[in-house]
Formats: C-alpha cells, sequence, structure tokens
C-alpha cells in the first residue's frame, strides 16, 4: 500500500488522531524534558513543601503540585516519560519479538522441537515474575535496561502461545499447502504467509501490555529493583504516593492519569493500525 | 383443494448495512399443500437459505429483518407471534434439519439424551425414553438400543443424519424444513437419505420443504419446484412440467448446466472445446506421471517415549500411468484415499512406493531436489478461498510461483501475471484485487492461472469445481478443457461426482478403502462396470428427470 494513502487512512480516523497526538505529547516529553520541565526533577525546594512540611496542591507556581519531597511534579511527570516510554515500547516490543519467534517456531516445526519450545514456553509461564526479576536484579546492577530485560523476560509467554495457536491453525490451511505445492522454502511461507497474518494479533498485544509494563515497572522499582531513585518514572511516582492518597490525592492522579491516557492512545493507534494493514478489510462496510 | 399447511405470502427480507438496508429477498410467495413436498431450488445467494430461516424466525436480528409479508402457519402469521409462542411453534409444528449433521449435534450429549430432551420439550415427560427408541426405530437405523447411548463422533455422517431426522420429526411436526439435507453426505448415503425421508413423509403425514441446489435431488424429491434467483422465486411449477417444459430462460440454464451422467455415452475423451488439432504425443514419451504400489499411512498417536500407536493406511498399492494431454479422474466416496494419493504424487504427504514424475523419482527427495520438479506438477484445490492467501493480492498470488523459483524481474512478473489473467479469463485490472472482492467462480480461475504460471504438465484437481454452483462449474470445467486442449495438460481430476468424471477424463479409476477397485477408460468403465460398487455408485447419482424416479424401496443403513 502506498504511504501517502497509508496516512490518508491514518488521519481519517479521528480516534487514531486522538491517539497519535496523545503519543505525539509523550515522546516530545521524553526527548525534550530538560528543555520543558520548569524545574530540575529531583530539586527539593524549600517552597515546595507547606509550612507543616505537607506537599503543596497544584498552584501558579507548581503546575501540578509538589510531591512529599517538594519536588515539582509536572517536572518529574516529564522526566518520567522517558522511562515510561522506554520501558512501554522497548521492554514490550521485546517481548512480542521474542513471543512470536517462539510461538511461530513451535508452531510450524511441530513434533519434537515445537513441543520442546512450548514446555520451555509454560516453565516460564510458571516462573514467578517478581522472583525471577530479584534473581536478576541481584546477579546484576539494578538499572532500567535491567527492568527492561525482566519486563521482557516476563511477558513474552502470553504472546508466545498465542501466535503457537494462530500459526497451527495457519498451517494447516489450504493456502499455506498450496504454497508447498508450488516449492516455496520455510522462509518464504513464514516470512510472506504466516507472520502477516500475526501481525494484528502482536499489534494488540503489544498495546494492551504497555500499561501492564508500565505498571509492572513500578512494582519493581517499589521492590528497590527497577529505576532507582530520585530518578523519576510515573510507575514510582505513584508508588511512592500512594500513602499519601487522601492528603494529596493529585500526587496519585496526575501520573495514573498519565498512564491511562500513554496505554489508551496506543490502543487507539494500534486499532487503527491493525485495520489499515489488513487488506481483507479494504472495500467492506 | 384443502388449505395449504404452511402459506408465505408476499415475503421481503431487508438487510441491515451501513448505506441503508438492501433487499436480499422480495416478494416471495409460495403455499405448502398437506403431505406435499416442495422444492426451493437455486444456486448460492438466491435466497433459498433466509426464506427458510425466516419462517422458523432464526434470521440473525442484527443483520436481517422482515420488511413485508406473512408467513401462515395453518392460517395463523408467524410474523408477528411473540418470542414465547414460536418457540413452542419451532420443533413442534415446524421442524427443520440442517445441512451438517455433525455441528448440529451436541456433541458431549449422548444421541438417545438429546432426542428424549428434543420429545420433553414438546411433549412432556411421559415415556420419552421409548418413544425416542421407537423414532430411531423409524429412521431405520441398526441397533438403535445400542444408538441411544452412543455420542454423535461414534456414528458415521449418514446415521448423525437419520438421528437429526428422528429428532425434527419426533413431535409430528406439520411442516418439516430440510436445508440442504444430503449436501455434505457420499452419493449412496444421500440416496439412502432421500429414499428414507420420502417412507417418512407418508408415515407422519409431514410436509416438507427442502432447499437444495442440485436439480439431480429435485427432480427425486420434488412434487413442485420453486426456482430462485437473485431473491425471487422466478418460476414455481409442479416437477414434472418444469423439468419437461420450464417456462423461464434462468430455470432453462440452470437444467442445462446440470450434468447427466450417461451423457457422453459413446465418446472416448471429453467434448472438444477449441477447433485446434490435437497435438499428438510421440510414441516413447514417458508419462508425465506414473505412480508404482503407492501407500500412505498415517501415523498414529506417539507417546512421548517413541511408543507409537499403529498407523492408518489410508492408501494402499495404488498404481497408475498418466499420459500428456490425457485426463485420469480418481473418483471415490470420502475417506476413499483419493485426495491423499493426490497429494502424495506431488510430495506433500510422505508415501511408500515409486511416483515418476516426468520421468524422475520423487521418493525420499530432499525439498531443495524437490524444487525444479515442482514446476512439472501443479494442484488446484477443493475450496479456492482457502487456497488463497487472504493478505495477498491477487496479482501477486499468480506471480508467487514465479518468484518462489526466481524467475524474471518483478516487473517481467507482473506482465505475466496480467497475461495468466487474460488466460483464465479475467481482465488484468483485477490484479490489484484481494481474493475476499471475488466470486467462487472467479477466485477458481484465478487458482487455475497461479497454477498455470510455471507452465506445468501436470495439474492435479483435487474436487476443484465441488464448492461451485453448477452454471459456474460448466465454465470453470470448459476452461480446463481448453487449457487441457492449447497446453497439452495432463490432470489427475479427483472427484467424488461421477457426472464430472464422466465429462472429464480418459482413464478413469474408481477408490474405496484407499484401493483402487476398479481402472480403465472412462469408456469401459461408465459403460460396462465390472465392479459391483461401480455400479452402485453410479445407480446412487440422483438423475435430474423426474419421470425416471426409482420406485419406493426400505434401505437400510
Amino acid at each position: 500500500m502506498a504511504a501517502g494513502s497509508f496516512l490518508r487512512g491514518l488521519l481519517r480516523r479521528p480516534t487514531a488522531v486522538a491517539g497519535l497526538l496523545v503519543i505525539a505529547a509523550v515522546v516530545v516529553a521524553a526527548l525534550f524534558a530538560p528543555l520543558l520541565a520548569p524545574y530540575a526533577p529531583d530539586d527539593q525546594m524549600f517552597d515546595g513543601l507547606s509550612l507543616e512540611g505537607a506537599p503543596l496542591p497544584p498552584s501558579a507556581q507548581f503546575l501540578l503540585g509538589t510531591d512529599t519531597l517538594g519536588r515539582d511534579l509536572l517536572s518529574r511527570l516529564v522526566f518520567g516519560a522517558r522511562t515510561s516510554l522506554l520501558i512501554g515500547l522497548v521492554a514490550n516490543g521485546t517481548a512480542v519479538m521474542i513471543g512470536l519467534f517462539v510461538g511461530v517456531m513451535a508452531g510450524y516445526l511441530g513434533g519434537f522441537a515445537g513441543a520442546a519450545l512450548m514446555r520451555f514456553t509454560d516453565l516460564m509461564t510458571a516462573f514467578p515474575a517478581l522472583l525471577l526479576a530479584i534473581v536478576l536484579a541481584a546477579l546484576l546492577k539494578p538499572s532500567l535496561w535491567i527492568v527492561a530485560l525482566v519486563i521482557a523476560m516476563v511477558n513474552w509467554v502470553q504472546v508466545a502461545r498465542i501466535a503457537y495457536t494462530e500459526t497451527r491453525s495457519l498451517v494447516e490451511r489450504d493456502f499455506i499447502l498450496a504454497e508447498r505445492a508450488m516449492g516455496a522454502g520455510p522462509a518464504r511461507i513464514l516470512g510472506l504467509h504466516i507472520l502477516p497474518h500475526l501481525v494484528p494479533t502482536a499489534i494488540v498485544w503489544g498495546t494492551l501490555g504497555i500499561a501492564t509494563t508500565v505498571l509492572l515497572e513500578a512494582t519493581l522499582s517499589f521492590l528497590g529493583i527497577g529505576v532507582q531513585p530520585p530518578e523519576p518514572s510515573w510507575g514510582n511516582i505513584v508508588f511512592e504516593s500512594q500513602s499519601y492518597f487522601e492528603s494529596a490525592p493529585w500526587l496519585v492522579f496526575f501520573p495514573g492519569a498519565a498512564i491511562l491516557a500513554t496505554a489508551l492512545a496506543f490502543n487507539l493507534v494500534g486499532d487503527a493500525l491493525r485495520d489499515l494493514l489488513d487488506p481483507t478489510q479494504r472495500g467492506r462496510g | 383443494m384443502t388449505a395449504p399447511v404452511l402459506a408465505v405470502e408476499g415475503l421481503s427480507i431487508d438487510a441491515r448495512t451501513p448505506a441503508g438496508p438492501r433487499r436480499v429477498l422480495s416478494e416471495v410467495s409460495f403455499a405448502l399443500a398437506a403431505g406435499e413436498t416442495l422444492c426451493l431450488a437455486g444456486e448460492s445467494g438466491s435466497g433459498k437459505s433466509i426464506t427458510s430461516l425466516a419462517i422458523m424466525r432464526l434470521l440473525p436480528k442484527a443483520s436481517l429483518r422482515v420488511a413485508a409479508g406473512a408467513i401462515r402457519l395453518e392460517g395463523r402469521d408467524l410474523v408477528g407471534l411473540s418470542d414465547r409462542a414460536m418457540r413452542r411453534v419451532r420443533g413442534g409444528a415446524i421442524a427443520m434439519i440442517f445441512q451438517e449433521p455433525m455441528t448440529s449435534l451436541n456433541p458431549v450429549m449422548r444421541i438417545g439424551d438429546q432426542l428424549i430432551e428434543a420429545i420433553r420439550a414438546h411433549q412432556g415427560a411421559e415415556d420419552a425414553t421409548a418413544r425416542a427408541r421407537a423414532m430411531l426405530d423409524a429412521v431405520r437405523i441398526s441397533d438403535p438400543a445400542r444408538r441411544m447411548g452412543q455420542y454423535p463422533h461414534e456414528l458415521s455422517g449418514g446415521m448423525r443424519q437419520r438421528v437429526m431426522i428422528a429428532m425434527a420429526l419426533s413431535c409430528r411436526p406439520k411442516v418439516l424444513i430440510a436445508d440442504e439435507p444430503t449436501t455434505a453426505l457420499d452419493v449412496t448415503v444421500q440416496a439412502q437419505i432421500l429414499t428414507l425421508m420420502r417412507e417418512l413423509k407418508g408415515e407422519f403425514g409431514t410436509s416438507i420443504i427442502l432447499i437444495t441446489h442440485d436439480m439431480g435431488v429435485v427432480a427425486e424429491m420434488a412434487d413442485r419446484v420453486a426456482v430462485m434467483q437473485a431473491g425471487r422465486i422466478v418460476e414455481t411449477a409442479a416437477a414434472l412440467p418444469l423439468f419437461t417444459a420450464p417456462r423461464e430462460d434462468y430455470t432453462r440454464t440452470l437444467l442445462a448446466a446440470v450434468p447427466r451422467l450417461g451423457a457422453r455415452a459413446g465418446t472416448d475423451g471429453p467434448p472438444r472445446v477449441t477447433t485446434q488439432p490435437l497435438a499428438a504425443t510421440p510414441a516413447g514419451t514417458p508419462p508425465v506421471l506414473s505412480v508404482r504400489d503407492l501407500s500412505v499411512t498415517y501415523r498414529g498417536a506417539r507417546g512421548w517415549f517413541g511408543g507409537t500407536a499403529a498407523g492408518h493406511k489410508a492408501v494402499e498399492g495404488v498404481s497408475f500411468t498418466l499420459q500428456r494431454g490425457r485426463t485420469l479422474g480418481l473418483v471415490g466416496e470420502s475417506g476413499s484415499g483419493k485426495s491423499t494419493t493426490g497429494k502424495a504424487v506431488l510430495g506433500l504427504v510422505p508415501f511408500a512406493g515409486e511416483v515418476l514424475l516426468d520421468g524422475v523419482a520423487i521418493a525420499g527427495l530432499s525439498p531443495r531436489a524437490m524444487r525444479p520438479l515442482r514446476r512439472a506438477a501443479q494442484m488446484i484445490f477443493q475450496d479456492p478461498y482457502a487456497s488463497l492467501d487472504p493478505r495477498m493480492s491477487v496479482g501477486a498470488a499468480i506471480a508467487e510461483p514465479l518468484a518462489i523459483h526466481r524467475m524474471g524481474t518483478a516487473a517481467d512478473r507482473r506482465d505475466r501475471a496480467a497475461e495468466l489473467l487474460r488466460r483464465v479469463g479475467l481482465s488484468p485490472d483485477h490484479a490489484s484485487r484481494y481474493p475476499h472482492e471475488f466470486s467462487g467462480g472467479q477466485r477458481q480461475r484465478i487458482c487455475i492461472a497461479r497454477a498455470l504460471a510455471l507452465e506445468p504438465r501436470l495439474i492435479v484437481a483435487d474436487e476443484s469445481v465441488a464448492a461451485l454452483d453448477v452454471s459456474v462449474r460448466g465454465r470453470v470445467l470448459d476452461l480446463m478443457l481448453e487449457l487441457q486442449e492449447t497446453l497439452g495438460l495432463a490432470y489427475l481430476f479427483i472427484s467424488h461426482d461421477m457426472a464430472v468424471i464422466e465429462r472429464m477424463c480418459h482413464d478413469v479409476a474408481v477408490m474405496r478403502g484407499g484401493r483402487i477397485v476398479e481402472a480403465g477408460t472412462r469408456r469401459a468403465v461408465f459403460e460396462v462396470p465390472a465392479q459391483a460398487y461401480t455400479r452402485e455408485l453410479m445407480a446412487a447419482v440422483p438423475i435430474p428427470d423426474p419421470a425416471r424416479r426409482p420406485e419406493p424401496r426400505r434401505a437400510i443403513a
């Protein structure tokens, strides 16, 4: 499909445009955080707390208020976009890639190799994610990349399961048999005739996974294995502040809204992509 | 004449589409007299199934809506009836049987329990078990007491359809709607089920609406026929006059397209469709395909530690040869191993024995060594939609074999695809469209174009016209004959349809249970069949002539 008509198709869908705008805003925030943030994210300001030492609600000086250490919430959210975007895209993207690869190979090869791959997948499903994370973090120095790695290791299994079942049913279809009858090799069948059919699944899982990965990162950070304070991420802002939910609700509300908006935006764009990339939907009501 | 049991008056149905309602059924009217069999005949999309669903009030509410008309069951209009009252009508006064008996029976419930449930739902609990057994007896199922405790998958297709009929008739309905009841069945089983339905109609005093695309079935069953096309009834007439003197052009075309067994009697080959002289095959040319002692065993379930259950022999000791420019028909019922044979000669399933493709043995060849041979032999499948990648444009699909074998540049391949589209009677502009935008016949033409791309000498056609409407079927068969005459193709033509085989083939092999039971020239096999099984197959084919309807006889499954 021509890039022009693809773009036009995308822009004709108002929900997709809204999603794109939100994603663009997050990307801009992540890229230009130092320019956009009004304060430094780890600056514990003297006037950031009330006289009793409580965080300040949103005001003209601090647009989204301050946190319990007197840091500007807006600045922390803007810098936190970097972490969250990285986790959401890199960790999740890696998970989908691994899952697709394992699932498709297992489904296409079948037999002993397929069974071995799927039993390994089952083993990983049964493995507690947090335990794995703690082990990895103990072995390696905790950092953002470790978090991304751990999340990818944990999240690929569901994708692999689904890719496996879909591949199994695709392999049985006549058009794959027709390809074999024409003399197509496994690389061509897998790359041109099976993978394209899994694209919708991959997109749905990829976008659905973003919200859960951002939250998983928060869990890991909370346990001290993930993003190290004072470096901000949307997840750890929520976790740091959850005990102040009643006295300072903005501390949970704004990062929560950011996570929700980003996840929703990815879902909307993902839906539009799925429809646009599917030629069998074209010309239908 | 007495009042009709069921009368459909001016029934119109709209489909809800984003662009507003679209009429899919318009002004359909017919009346069904007591004890009568009315056939709704027509091709796919003619609205015959929608009509039957409307009578049962089973139309999908989200997409279809009755726009006008009335459906009167003994004078009572069903269209305005409450859902509650309608549920009593369904299965009570009107019962329905479907095409696929396996999917219409609950797979996890015993036959007996399903029957008892149907009886209880409409007639109370008293002696339901005894009545269920009596119904199984009535549909002439063998050993009814044992069948009561069996599950649907333990029965054969024919027995399942008998159970469905027993269930439908258990409440003595006034009207039985049968939607393609024998389409999924083998031809010998079809003959038994049709006989059974004729007999039960008399015993139970039920009127039957039989929906079918098969004019042979119409001729065997119908008292009256309503021919449908594009949502309208084009002609209603008693069966005999309809077949002998059809009034409408459409009925005439439909009848003309019906293949008749025996139409090619006294000839040696298929009809000529071009005037071009046939290329003579020089003596001594090796056959395109030579098969000796072919066996295919499907592996049994394999345990974790190498324990193997006994395999199932799908094909055993099959031998034949096929010369350039000729057609060998493999005919048989489901499970006879004919499709497996077709796949084995292309090396798509593991086999034992000897297969020579163009003189080269293909047994034990690696996929890489097999690849050049694939250019010599191609396959056309039963379901053209399933055998085209739905995400690939038609042009790309036709060019796909060329791309696989790295022939020509992308531009060359595009030109070749356009040329092939024209060759099979489609427009080259169609190349950029996707398979779902075409009709069934057009899709099969696309599959044929794809098979031709590599200029093969052999095409294995596996039930290639079985999924097509009769009028389209004739045109696709003509195209295949024309390609054979101009390109000298050899066909291995696999079909369950005796009439199609008769039209297409020079030689015939009849298969049963994985073996060839009779082989020879088509003329010899069809005119003087040596085996009882071959004669049985031919006798079971419905004859599209109501005057030659078989005498009622009792058949035991």
